[in-house]
């Protein structure tokens, strides 16, 4: 009997051991762990055995069945193990294919510089201000210090809606209506960005319709110093650390002294080249201190108030910092130049 | 203005300050230099040679044979093809090894059988633009004066050994169109100085006054008229060097009298007329306004008719210039001309720029008169004219001028204080250090403790106030030497307002959300002006426009996008979203600024979604942009105000628009652009909208406040009604919630059937309805009482019932 129990042992952990899946698996346990199995039936033969023996026997059986039990756990444990594993490998995906896309556009490359240039100088203590692009003569020229009769002032240049009506050919006339808001007193400091409109036939340089975007602050002691201060901050930011700037006079009807900022050239590196035409320098903005006239007609004492303002063109620092060759790439919208500024470095 | 720097050193001693040095300085100190131009650059090798022997080629009829004596060794034979070319002249030759500019190089070479040692050459072949080059050389050879010694750089003789500054003068500095007024500024700028030209006339026993009358009708426009009278000239050509400095300058030479008219311009920013005295028809000069309709016929022999708003010089009755602009040709310069009147005037630069522009005639001399002449150089300018027509054209000079004066020159006056160019500059100068500068720029001060005040030279018509002062200051202290600093005093709190904030929101989410932003013109046609208008308003209309196409302002910018999507299109790129945010334009009536309305558009075309290779493909249709729409409403916070609501528009799908209402007020549209539209711009299907974005950022938003989570379960209930094909699910929504009451929390459509096993006629439509208490746990029979309710009311109302 014992013999016969040893030997089922090894006849079931043989089975087991080649079972190829589970359901043969549970075919074994039930053919010799059930009811109606071996191990039941040897113990059925119990009877015969000495009272003494019967025990011993009965032990060797249970260790058996615990055998071949166990022997069945492990091996549906490697059964499942390997289903599993099988599943997954037939899960296999080729990630090289496409993921779905996630549809995104992103904003013009003008609203780009204008943000750039917005958040700067808001971090500097700046409100953004605004106005009419249909604008009045006043404050486009008259309260700019630029009379009726100046020659910057050609009907030839601007589009006219009336005699005194005129689509705005700067963004001057919110820092008018600006000063104009703040009763005379101070401070007053903004950066104004919009579109403006000047009489041009549209080619790879001129456009009829473009942006500007002014700076304007006006105080008790603000100094030429502190244009020049602020300017280089905003050079640095926009164009590198490593540029030098250069204010060179110049003439502006609105501001006196008047300047011209340029920035060192970043392809040569300021040694001359064909970019900067040779002078190592590139032209990026005007500016100079407030004129009297135009503090005086927006209602500041000029005695008591100084100012400095700046202004310059979104298109043209795109056109340099990204290197843009026509100023109509902007109004066109080809989505192959928009999507091209999604990057941001 | 093209400054030579070798004539400039006439004036102002340059030793050791290159022309690249120079304009370094003047650019940083006042005035940009654009470029400097090496007259001489890439030229070598071209001598004075002598033509001992000129005759024709044997083989080719154009061809000379000449033998020429380039002071180097024997005579060389050169072939020449130039038609002036003859025995005796003094040439310019590039010999072999020479260089030309765009190097071209000199070989000894055989034409036509016949050895050519070097070329003769044209002042073109020298790098002199043709429009420059008198006329008796402009076909052919450059023939130096018979003195001109042989062997001698060619080039040297030619005062092309040189360099060109070229200033680009900004408005106010007019004072540097001339030769003094550059020196002055390099004077004060190197701190050098200024040698003026010291005209010394000896003039004959006769008096001017005898042969000429001045009279001036015509005051304001010319306050200051001065004649002076040359007889005896002899026409011909001018020295070589005045026709160098011309040229370089931009100036073709004509003749030694009308050359130095054109020199003493450049010389003294004076422009100079030369009237024919015997040609002039009387003896007197009359200058007065023009009448209506007279006709002049100048220079260029074109006949100008005249209004009375432009200024006329006359012999007393007959016109013989156009004041300022241009000479008449009755009484012009001739070869034969014997003796001259030296005309040197100040004319106001409003008549004179009325009647160049009139008459499509800028010219160097309107142009001066234009920005404005320095009244006290008008004497010394003809001073100067007349002692070189004796100098170079043999003239006698006869005694005194004519003249007619009604100028009074004040020089300006002003005073600055120290502490104000401080404070201004932000800099911490010296009195002294002041003064140096006004020094340097020859400007007369007078120092009272702090105020210093300032003769400003007439010259200087530019420095009025003391801002003006402060930037001569400035720019000769050198804004390279003033520090940086940055604005002290009370702070200012920087930030966008709550409504740059929202727009920016706005333009984040729609990019996100996969719509590119662009930005187009607010100029455009009649057609595209009213287009999709979300309100009907008389466009604004350009007084002058500068085509058809961009005559008006927009009142939708719908029609820009749809024209951005055709460009794509026809570029192979048919798939594509795109929005923008600007203003459009609301006419107020001619007298008042229109109303300027930023609105949001946006166009969705071809396909909104693809992913092939796992099938996925989806075309843009209405509730792509609608999605997007309620996307944006729900960050503005205004789902709960907003209504789409069946709509019909121009321009659009009769059946796919919507209405976009806010609070009940239409506040723009979406839909479908109508099959036509899509057809003409050759367009897959179009989507579109167009918001006014002033609206929904205008519109008031309950500020942000948490609201707890709910802590007990929320029950819901689906529901299947059978409806009228007619009815709108927005409808049956809006009765399912009112009738729902306060437990009812949300309802959307999750399902929408109109297959044959509906009745015809009708529809499915399933909405999920859940309901909540945030005080408590519902019961099913809560929930049925509402329920039963809502069953009710949409039975009632929309005759919708539970699908069976």
């Amino acid at each position: 009997m014992q013999e016969r129990l040893k030997e089922l042992q090894t006849e079931a952990l043989e089975k087991i051991s080649t079972a190829a899946d589970l359901k043969e698996l549970n075919d074994i346990r039930v053919s010799y762990l059930g009811k109606k199995g071996p191990i039941t039936e040897v113990l059925k033969g119990m009877g015969k055995l000495s009272a003494e023996e019967r025990p011993k026997m009965g032990a060797l059986a249970n260790e058996v069945r615990d055998r071949i039990a166990a022997g069945i756990e492990e091996k549906q444990k490697h059964l499942e193990e390997a289903a599993v594993q099988e599943k997954l490998a037939a899960e296999k995906i080729d990630v090289t294919l496409p993921g779905r896309p996630v549809k995104t556009g992103n904003h013009h490359p003008l609203t780009r510089i204008i943000e750039e240039i917005e958040d700067l100088f808001i971090g500097m203590g700046y409100t953004v201000a605004e106005g009419p692009e249909v604008e009045k003569d006043y404050y486009n020229f008259e309260a700019l210090n630029l009379p009726k009769g100046h020659p910057a002032r050609d009907m030839q240049d601007s589009f006219y809606i009336t005699e005194d009506i005129l689509l705005r050919t700067h963004t001057s006339p919110v820092q008018a209506r600006t000063m104009e808001k703040h009763e005379g007193k101070g401070p007053v400091k903004i950066i104004c960005p919009g579109k403006v409109y000047r009489r041009d036939n549209d080619d790879a340089t001129h456009s009829h319709q473009f942006m500007q975007i002014e700076g304007l602050v006006v105080d008790e002691n603000i100094r030429m110093t502190d244009l020049k201060g602020t300017l280089e901050i905003f050079a640095k930011k926009m164009f590198g650390d490593d540029r030098e700037i250069r204010l060179r006079p110049s003439f502006f009807p609105f501001t006196e002294p008047s300047v011209e900022m340029d920035i060192s050239c970043k392809i040569c590196g300021g040694k001359g080249c064909s970019v900067c035409k040779g002078t190592g320098w590139i032209e990026i903005l005007g500016a100079g201190m407030v004129h009297p006239n135009v503090l005086e007609m927006a209602g500041f004492d000029s005695k008591k108030y100084t100012g400095f303002a700046f202004g310059m063109g979104p298109e043209r620092i795109a056109m340099l910092k990204y290197g843009v060759d026509d100023i109509r790439h902007f109004y066109t919208n080809d989505v192959r130049f928009l999507k091209q500024f999604s990057i941001h470095e | 203005m093209f400054v030579s720097y070798k004539w400039l050193q006439e004036y102002v001693d340059l030793s050791g300050v290159t022309p690249a040095e120079l304009a370094g300085k003047i650019t940083k100190s006042g005035i940009e230099v654009e470029g400097v131009e090496v007259l001489n650059e890439g030229i070598k090798g071209v001598v004075v040679g002598h033509v001992l022997e000129r005759e024709q080629h044997p083989n080719a009829d154009k061809l000379n044979k000449c033998l020429v004596d380039t002071g180097a060794g024997e005579p060389v034979q050169i072939i020449c093809g130039a038609p002036n070319v003859d025995k005796g002249q003094k040439v310019a030759v590039a010999t072999v090894g020479a260089v030309l500019p765009g190097n071209f190089k000199i070989k000894r070479a055989k034409l036509r059988g016949e050895e050519s040692n070097g070329m003769i050459c044209s002042l073109q072949e020298l790098g002199i633009e043709s429009k420059l080059i008198a006329k008796e050389y402009s076909e052919g050879i450059y023939v130096f004066p018979n003195d001109t010694e042989v062997g001698q750089d060619a080039l040297e003789q030619l005062n092309r050994d040189d360099q060109i500054l070229e200033l680009g003068l900004t408005p106010n500095r007019s004072d540097c169109l001339s030769m003094l007024g550059v020196a002055y500024e390099v004077a004060a700028i190197l701190g050098r100085e200024v040698k003026l030209p010291e005209p010394l006339v000896e003039t004959t026993s006769e008096i001017a006054s005898d042969f000429i009358e001045v009279q001036v009708d015509a005051k304001e426009d010319n306050p200051l008229y001065v004649a002076k009278v040359v007889k005896n000239v002899k026409v011909g050509p001018s020295p070589v060097w005045m026709q160098a400095r011309l040229m370089a300058a931009g100036i073709r030479p004509h003749n030694n009298v009308v050359d130095i008219t054109n020199y003493i311009l450049l010389e003294y920013g004076q422009p100079l007329h030369a009237f024919d005295y015997d040609r002039l028809g009387s003896k007197q000069i009359l200058v007065r306004r023009a009448n209506d309709g007279e006709v002049i016929v100048t220079l260029d022999d074109a006949k100008r008719e005249l209004t009375s708003e432009h200024l006329l010089i006359t012999n007393g009755t007959e016109p013989i210039a156009l004041a300022g602009v241009m000479g008449g040709a009755n009484s012009e310069v001739q070869p034969d001309t014997k003796n001259v009147i030296i005309e040197s005037a100040y004319f106001k630069g409003a008549t004179v720029r009325k009647a160049s522009k009139d008459h499509g005639l800028r010219s160097e001399a309107s142009a001066r008169f234009e920005k404005g002449v320095d009244p006290n150089r008008v004497r010394a300018a003809a001073e100067r004219a007349v002692q070189l027509l004796a100098q170079y054209a043999g003239g006698e000079v006869l005694e005194g001028s004519v003249e007619a004066d009604a100028l009074q020159v004040e020089p300006a006056v002003v005073s600055v204080t120290l502490e104000k160019i401080n404070r201004v500059l932000g800099t911490e100068l010296t009195m002294k250090e002041v003064e140096a500068i006004f020094a340097r720029l020859q400007f007369e001060t007078n120092t009272d403790n702090d105020t210093i005040t300032v003769t400003v030279p007439t010259r200087r018509g530019d420095i009025t106030i003391e801002e003006d002062l402060i930037e001569e200051v400035g720019r000769l202290f050198g804004y390279d030497n003033l520090a940086s600093t940055l604005p002290v005093g009370s702070s200012t709190p920087g930030h966008l307002s709550q409504y740059q904030n929202k727009r920016r929101l706005v333009r984040r989410y729609l990019e996100g959300a996969g719509l590119y932003q662009a930005v187009t013109y607010s100029l455009t046609n009649e057609a595209k002006a009213t287009q999709y208008a979300l309100e009907e308003r008389k466009p604004v209309q350009l007084a002058m426009p500068m085509s058809e196409d961009r005559s008006l302002l927009r009142l939708s910018i719908v029609p820009q996008l749809l024209e951005v999507l055709k460009y794509n299109s026809a570029r192979q790129n048919d798939s594509l979203a795109v929005y923008e945010t600007g203003a459009v334009f609301l006419s107020n009536g001619e007298e008042e600024l229109p109303e300027e309305r930023e609105h949001l558009a946006g166009a969705v075309t071809g396909l909104w979604h693809s992913h092939p290779w796992q099938g996925e493909k989806k075309p843009v249709d209405f509730y792509v942009v609608k999605g997007i729409l309620e996307g944006l409403f729900e960050k503005l916070g205004l789902t709960d105000k907003i209504e789409f609501r069946q709509a019909q528009k121009d321009g659009m799908h009769p059946g796919r628009t919507a209405e976009v209402l806010l609070s009940g007020n239409s506040v723009g549209f979406a839909g479908q652009i109508h099959p036509t539209v899509e057809k003409e711009l050759d367009l897959k299907e179009t989507y579109t909208f167009e918001l006014s974005l002033k609206a929904v950022l205008e519109e008031e938003v309950s500020p942000l406040q948490y609201e707890s989570i709910p802590r007990f379960p929320s029950i819901t209930r689906d529901i299947a009604l059978v409806a009228d094909q007619g009815t709108a699910a927005g409808e049956l929504k809006g009765i399912i919630k009112e009738a729902g009451g306060k437990l009812l929390k949300d309802v959307h459509v999750f399902d929408l059937y109109e297959g044959e096993r509906m009745e015809p006629g009708k529809k499915s439509l399933a909405f999920s309805l859940k309901y909540f208490d945030p005080e408590r746990t519902l019961t099913d029979e809560d929930v049925t009482k509402a329920h039963d309710k809502v069953l009710e009311a949409v039975k009632e109302k929309a005759g919708a019932v539970l699908r069976g």
